[in-house]
């Protein structure tokens, strides 16, 4: 599946829900927000067949 | 997941509070927290008039915008590091939060009043970008809340901020700092504006999840300066041990506030002087900024830029 991680479009084995594409990705959950057809979804959410995931970063600063 | 409040579908989970939220009680539930923290510490009273830094992230942008909507007006200050396209792009974030709020804002821009941008002041006055940029945009806001007839600066400052400096300072004890981390630095009439932080009690994620749900338009990019940061990796330390043990950044966060009054810890303050020049609080005859200024050549020709929204402000 398609995913869209950090603004580049990268590609990844299939995953059942969120929670299993943060594990995939290696992902603190607290430090990424999952958005899925542009809205924002939680961990257990189970992906459908054309879904768009999108995963945001959140920490900043310096 | 369902919202522990109405049933719905959650778009949150909250492992701190153990607890998931959909849009609308998540929205009220954030606004709520900032509500609650400006009443509980007494941040801002009647007659203060608030001016709040915004850099044209997710932090600040969200603060104006809750500010404004829970009825405290506050107006903007950007400080435009000339770091190209990146200052660019969060002046336009801004613009946008201004005109959508209609609250003015100021700019000072550091290539005009200084001759140079952050990354040249920093080589030249030989520190790091970070340091920099932290004295400079200390002094700024200082000043442009005084010469603007504000009283109070507004910062974006988060839990996970607030944690991370906590962390540095206890890891090294920089005693100097350690105890002067709470959410309100008092003002000093004339010299020094009370500085508040909101956000002190909301962390990273959720003010992200604020602004994604708000739509608010903020600048995704990390300062290209702050790569490598230690800042940066004391958050991911405490994101894994937030992980593993939820709720243990707004512990970490709560347990000093209630030491510092508890132990009511006199903050070592050492005799204030005013600098000669400017007047800004300090221990010697110049503050800081102006004895670095002054001693490596840089010129300070200090003005802010207007940007009034298109519409009448109604106080």
């Amino acid at each position: 599946m398609k995913v869209e991680f950090n603004g580049k479009s990268i590609e990844i084995k299939k995953v059942s829900t969120v929670s299993k594409l943060l594990e995939e990705l290696a992902i603190n959950r607290e430090t990424h927000l999952v958005i899925v057809n542009n809205r924002l979804v939680t961990e257990d959410y189970r992906f459908n067949q054309d879904d768009k995931a999108k995963i945001i970063k959140v920490v900043s600063g310096g | 997941m369902k919202c522990k409040v109405c049933g719905g579908k959650a778009v949150i989970s909250l492992r701190a509070y153990n607890s998931a939220l959909c849009e609308k009680d998540f929205i009220s539930f954030l606004e709520n927290r900032v509500f609650k923290t400006i009443k509980k510490y007494k941040l801002i009273n009647d007659k203060d008039k608030l001016l709040i830094a915004v850099s044209g992230g997710k932090d600040s942008l969200s603060l104006w915008y809750i500010l404004n909507k829970l009825g405290f007006n506050a107006d903007g200050m950007y400080i435009d590091l000339g770091i190209g396209g990146y200052s660019d792009l969060s002046l336009e974030k801004v613009k946008k939060m201004s005109d959508m709020l209609k609250r003015p804002f100021y700019t000072f821009h550091l290539n005009d009043a200084m001759g140079k941008g952050i990354e040249a002041i920093s080589k030249k006055i030989k520190r790091t970008t970070c340091s920099a940029c932290g004295m400079i945009k200390r002094y700024i806001m200082n000043r442009v809340c005084l010469d603007k007839g504000y009283n109070v600066i507004v910062t974006g400052h988060n839990l996970d901020d607030e944690a991370s400096a906590l962390m540095g300072n206890l890891l090294y004890w920089k005693e100097e700092y350690l105890w002067k981390k709470g959410m309100m630095l008092n003002e000093e009439e004339g010299h020094l504006s009370k500085k508040i932080k909101p956000l002190f009690l909301c962390s990273e994620r959720e003010m992200a999840a604020y602004a994604v749900l708000c739509g608010i338009d903020y600048i995704y990019d990390e300062c290209p300066f702050s790569i490598g940061a230690k800042s940066l990796f004391y958050k991911e330390l405490l994101n894994r041990l937030e992980d593993n043990s939820p709720g243990t950044k707004l512990q970490f966060l709560k347990g000093y506030l209630k030491f510092i009054r508890q132990m009511n810890i006199e903050k070592n303050r050492r005799e204030m002087k005013y600098c000669i020049n400017c007047g800004y609080p300090t221990v010697s005859d110049k503050c800081n900024f102006c004895r670095i200024m002054e001693k490596y050549g840089i010129e300070r020709n200090i003005i802010f830029e207007e940007y009034r929204p298109t519409y009448e402000v109604f106080e």
